[in-house]
């Protein structure tokens, strides 16, 4: 018999990590026609650091994204970063790039008010690659006209640095009093699922979700890895593991018809709702939601289980074996009644 | 065993462009098209035919490179992502995935256009589940698959030709 | 896209006074920078760069789970068709190493190539340079090694019990050393012994995460080739590359300045790139036979060789009252870390600043163990750290609801933590969404709520009274270095305790309510803060002669309600609820983005405590709030700091305006 459960579950999450100091480097100059190079570092896994910093550079600068491309990661050239890991990528990596971009745009807003004859803090971007002053749009000069003369007259550089460093907080040996994060993303989860009691198999059927990550810096790729890492966490609450009967080391598997991961015929329908809480210290207050969107997909799960045949799941991943073997402990399939 | 085997000539088309090469007993076509022609576009994830990385087109039909024997090419019709675009005009398929946001780390990708494309050559109409059962081949780590699925749709039903933007 | 599954809405209503929506890049659905690569097969993976001669890396591996390594006899191999040279742990110049080593966490501990023991079934010991890889496996499988079985152990707490086998002589306990003193991490918040006493319902569980592969399409593994100047280039598919580069350096005990190390476009990695083991092998190589070299895992070598996302254990107390409240949760935490500690030392850490969950929960504590056992070291994956932790709370707190007969989502939001509440780490919450998001996706699902719950906000109620205060604290010394493995006792808190040691109370430390970034070095680095897209208008912040004026801690500390108290969002019993009520709308000081940037905040007036009852229920509504009367409007070109001296606020947010 096939029984319907739902489950919930909510999280929060730590952006950025708390070891020995935590600084990335940013620089940031012009070509000589005005468009601009941001050198880091990063690593881009997929998860689009190149794309949103060079959103965050072009934001910075106040020149169209077109004009911005991000050169990442060659040790002669990129400044030091400490890597892509522990959601840290977007707020560190982000706050040096604005800091590098500010030095640049200040260097620049001054390369203009020479040749405009104001006051640089009379002058304003417009976005599209003009510079022009506050309330007169007509005295305006173009970003490439100002680089230009800024190289070949001012002789001024345009460029700029960034560094973002969060500073180790010691962690108290007796309470574990410590300042571990700059700020925590957020979410909701409610799993639908059914569960087969005859063969222990759970298939999800649905995922409602509210992820709040600050804000989008760029939404499309937001969409991306709450899809992706909803995917993975289904993924992992019913299939993955190396090690099927941890802490026995047998079985392992050795090839993807053994690791066993869902496929393109698997994915349920995915309603998410994106809440934008800006954090105050973060890059325009993006959090990052790379990490924290699989979370809450693995206790949904569990719970889901438990509601449909009143089996709890401890032990991860839930495979139709320890749903069937918890079945036949209770005696029979204890389906709990629909929440909510 | 030996350093010194015997290489065998293999000439097939890669890409619309006559390939010749020697290859060693036992090479496999996803080893020749990346060290011997320098096609880089075909990736190896497995070497078990497990996960479709490196999906190529023979004849029209797709086919795991890594498990090809490349003496078995010999005169056959080749196809790769690298040669996907026809000059500066990406093919829909590729710019169905740049516009849906269907990559991520873009490892997979090569292969999943190649699954892609063999779908549509014969069936230029799939259904959804035509599309899952193509690609049902090639793993992707990142996407959670949908924005692909969807992608390869919206080339389906895209022009034949793609006005594209330019490579 | 009628056929699409998915579906996305933006809640724009939500927190809609604190964003600046205005910006020109940032939300903009731009394309990636990357995907015209990807859709060609042009963007540079590790793998897409080809060499002349190019040799390549297999290695020996262990069989046993522990064995000691009386002899290997590579005679045999040396003399097969290809192979060019064979790598032993006496080649490596500094063969031992630990990953945190570079920023002085831990002692080394694990070699690159085994020298006398090995600690875990394919561990390296020795590795074969050849000009095919087939060539290197066959030798490999050539190689003699005469092995000495040992006892191993693969469970976490096996391997605390006196006379387990010491799978990691650097850590003869089988525990990473914390602070020089424990064998495990403690967090210690309240009293939850006497919270436990004083219970109506105590739910206990134990929860196991299982050990995951990060399985990135694209395989681990780096190429090596000798560059102009004597210098070694090496392209990398690690996430982090300056400790690749800097492990490379240590362990070849070379000048970093000679490494060029090129990566940056990388085919996944979840966490599963950064133990930084393939690029010291390669430039080793490369240098000792003059020739690029690569080493790229197989697909079975990155399942099984390829340091997992540990399993970690994780038991869970709860000490609830009637009414749905905890007051108190306790932890015991095994992360397995395998042979080598790698980063498992840090997500012990990592994992004890994220308990007891987003709850504010007022007598916490938490053992957290860092075990070495006989498997494949454990490494980071998306999530580290947390990922097992959140599902253990999360199916816990299922269990919580049903024991008190509470609807679970409910029972959540009752407990939820709240922008001021004081966090068992010891630093107030803020910037606080977890209400919010619950509250949404029980709306999109069709799943009811009661009005209390409804109408419960992160930004009103936190840091009242006990909620946002450090309470007395009792903790104890048990668990010193050494002390488990020779007498044998519980790992849980308090188990196994001669004494309990108090600590004091304490109050909120205005400056270190979260990480706080360094302020930029040099003025032309700040930017200018209205382009940074935080809401600009007086009406988002309450103005400094309306902000309840610190220090305002309660003199005593209100102890947690007793059963039967309804207790929504830190009023006591009795307080009027709802959306009318002003508790809901007023921002305490903690709330928002706390960019008072038409008022510089007053120095004097540093809102340095949480709000009393009494003090937080006289501000207008944030909406009705007038610019306050003392704010002058900077001046151009004047530099300013703004929120430097308020709770939550970076001294990196200051600038000047232009």
């Amino acid at each position: 018999m096939i029984h319907q459960g739902r489950g919930f579950a909510c999280i929060n999450y730590p952006i950025g990590m708390n070891l020995g100091g935590d600084p990335s480097q940013a620089l940031v100059h012009s070509t000589p026609d005005g468009k601009f190079m941001v050198t880091l570092s990063s690593i881009d896994l997929g998860q689009g650091v190149k794309s949103v910093m060079r959103q965050v550079a072009a934001e910075s600068l106040g020149v169209p994204v077109s004009d911005v491309y991000v050169d990442t990661a060659d040790s002669d050239t990129g400044p030091h970063d400490m890597g892509s890991f522990a959601s840290r990528g977007t707020h560190r990596m982000g706050n040096a790039v604005i800091r590098a971009a500010a030095e640049a745009r200040f260097q620049m807003m001054e390369a203009a008010a020479d040749e405009l004859e104001v006051n640089a803090s009379d002058l304003m971007t417009d976005g599209k690659g003009n510079i022009h002053v506050k309330g007169s749009p007509s005295r305006s000069i173009t970003v490439q006209e100002t680089a230009q003369l800024a190289q070949f007259r001012q002789g001024r550089t345009l460029s700029g640095r960034g560094i973002f460093l969060v500073p180790y907080s010691p962690v108290d040996a007796e309470t574990g009093e410590m300042t571990p994060v700059s700020s925590f993303a957020h979410a909701a989860l409610i799993v639908d699922l059914t569960v087969d009691d005859e063969t222990g198999e759970v298939e999800v059927t649905q995922i409602n979700s509210a992820y709040e990550v600050g804000r989008a810096l760029n939404p499309r790729l937001v969409e991306q890895q709450l899809i992706g890492g909803a995917w993975m966490g289904v993924s992992h609450a019913l299939y993955e593991t190396t090690e099927p009967y941890y802490p026995d080391r047998a079985h392992g598997p050795e090839d993807f018809n053994h690791y066993l991961m869902p496929g393109p015929g698997d994915t349920p329908p995915h309603h998410i709702s994106i809440l934008e809480r800006p954090a105050p210290d973060a890059p325009f207050g993006g959090k990052g939601p790379g990490e924290m969107c699989a979370n809450p997909v693995l206790p949904a799960i569990a719970n889901a289980v438990y509601n449909a045949v009143g089996v709890r799941c401890d032990t991860l991943p839930i495979t139709p074996e320890k749903v069937l073997r918890g079945i036949r402990d209770n005696g029979g399939a204890r389906p709990q009644g629909r929440p909510g | 065993m030996a350093t010194t085997t015997t290489k065998t000539p293999v000439t097939f088309t890669l890409n619309g462009a006559e390939a010749a090469t020697f290859v060693d007993p036992g090479a496999n076509l996803l080893e020749v098209l990346r060290r011997n022609l320098g096609d880089l576009s075909p990736k190896y994830g497995c070497g078990q035919g497990t996960c479709g990385t490196c999906t190529v087109m023979i004849n029209g039909q797709p086919r795991l490179s890594c498990l090809t024997l490349a003496e078995t090419v010999e005169g056959s019709h080749v196809e790769t992502t690298a040669g996907l675009a026809h000059g500066p005009d990406l093919h829909a398929l590729q710019q169905a995935f740049i516009d849906g946001f269907a990559a991520q780390c873009g490892f997979c990708t090569p292969g999943m256009l190649m699954s892609a494309k063999a779908l549509l050559d014969r069936n230029p109409n799939p259904t959804r589940e035509e599309v899952v059962d193509a690609i049902s081949g090639n793993l992707c780590r990142c996407t959670g698959y949908e924005p692909i699925v969807e992608a390869i749709l919206t080339a389906a039903r895209a022009p034949r030709r793609s006005a594209g933007r330019s490579v | 896209m009628s056929q699409t599954i998915n579906h996305v809405e933006y809640r724009k209503d939500l927190f809609a006074d604190e964003r600046d929506d205005t910006l020109a890049e940032i939300g903009q659905p731009t394309v990636r920078q990357d995907i015209l690569g990807h859709v060609t097969g042009r963007s540079p993976y590790y793998d897409d760069h080809l060499f002349e001669g190019l040799l390549h890396i297999r290695c020996v591996r262990s069989p046993h789970h522990h064995a000691r390594v009386r002899s290997v006899d590579s005679a045999a191999a040396e003399q097969m068709p290809g192979v060019v040279r064979i790598i032993r742990a006496a080649d490596v110049p500094v063969n031992m190493n630990t990953l945190l080593s570079l920023i002085d966490f831990g002692r080394d501990d694990e070699p690159l190539l085994a020298a006398d023991k090995v600690a875990y079934v394919g561990q390296p010991i020795i590795a074969i340079v050849a000009t095919s890889v087939r060539a290197a496996e066959d030798a490999a499988a050539a190689v003699r090694v005469d092995y000495e079985v040992l006892p191993h152990v693969l469970d976490v707490e096996e391997a605390l019990v006196p006379g387990a086998p010491v799978v990691n002589e650097t850590y003869p306990n089988n525990s990473f050393d914390y602070h020089d003193r424990y064998d495990h991490q403690k967090l210690r918040f309240g009293d939850v012994e006497a919270a436990f006493a004083r219970a109506d319902h105590i739910v206990e569980g134990t929860y196991q995460m299982s050990p995951i592969e990060q399985a990135p399409m694209e395989t681990c593994g780096a190429i090596a080739a000798h560059e102009t100047n004597d210098r070694i280039v090496c392209y990398t598919g690690t996430q982090a590359l300056f400790f690749s580069l800097g492990v490379t350096a240590k362990q070849l005990d070379m000048p970093s300045s000679r490494l060029h190390f090129i990566g940056g476009t990388v085919g996944g990695g979840f966490g599963g790139k950064v133990d930084s083991h393939h690029e010291p092998l390669a430039v080793l190589g490369a240098i000792l036979t003059g020739r690029p070299v690569k080493y790229q895992w197989d697909r079975a070598e990155e399942m099984q060789v390829g340091a997992p996302r540990g399993g970690e254990r994780w038991r869970i107390k709860d000490g609830i009252t009637s009414d749905g409240r905890i007051i108190a949760r306790t932890f015991t935490g095994f992360f397995d870390a395998g042979a080598f500690t790698r980063l498992s030392s840090y997500a012990v850490q990592k994992a004890t600043g994220h308990l007891p969950g987003p709850y504010t929960i007022p007598n916490v504590a938490s053992n957290v163990f860092c075990v070495y056992t006989n498997r494949t070291p454990s490494t980071a994956m998306r999530g580290f750290g947390i990922t097992a932790c959140d599902f253990a709370i999360e199916c816990h707190m299922d269990k919580v609801a049903e024991a008190v007969g509470m609807d679970p989502i409910e029972v959540r939001i009752l407990n939820a933590y709240r922008d001021g509440d004081m966090k068992a780490h010891r630093r107030a919450a803020k910037n606080c969404a977890l209400i919010e998001s619950c509250q949404v996706v029980a709306a999109k699902a069709g799943w009811r709520l009661s009005p209390d719950a409804l109408a419960a906000s992160s930004m009103a109620g936190g840091g009242v009274g006990w909620r946002g205060e450090i309470p007395e604290t009792l903790s104890d010394t048990a668990g010193q270095i050494g002390q488990r493995s020779r007498d044998g006792h519980g790992t849980d808190p308090f188990a196994g305790a001669q004494d309990r040691v108090r600590v004091a109370a304490g109050q909120i430390d205005p400056q270190a309510t979260s990480a706080l970034g360094n302020a930029p070095q040099d003025t032309e680095m700040e930017a200018e803060v209205d382009r940074l897209g935080f809401k600009t208008s007086a009406s988002t912040d309450t103005p400094p002669s309306q902000r309840p004026v610190g220090p305002a801690p309660s003199p005593q500390p209100v102890p947690p309600p007793s059963s039967g108290q309804k207790y929504l969002g830190g009023l006591p019993s009795g307080a009027p609820l709802g959306p009318s009520d002003q508790w809901q709308r007023a921002a305490p000081p903690q709330s928002g983005p706390s960019l008072p940037l038409a008022a510089r905040p007053n120095p004097e007036q540093p809102t340095q405590q949480p709000a009393q009852p009494g003090a937080s229920q006289s501000p207008a509504p944030p909406a009705a709030a007038a610019a306050p009367p003392q704010a002058t409007p900077p001046s151009d070109n004047e530099p300013f700091q703004r929120g430097v001296r308020r709770p939550g606020v970076s001294p990196f947010l200051r600038g000047r305006r232009r």
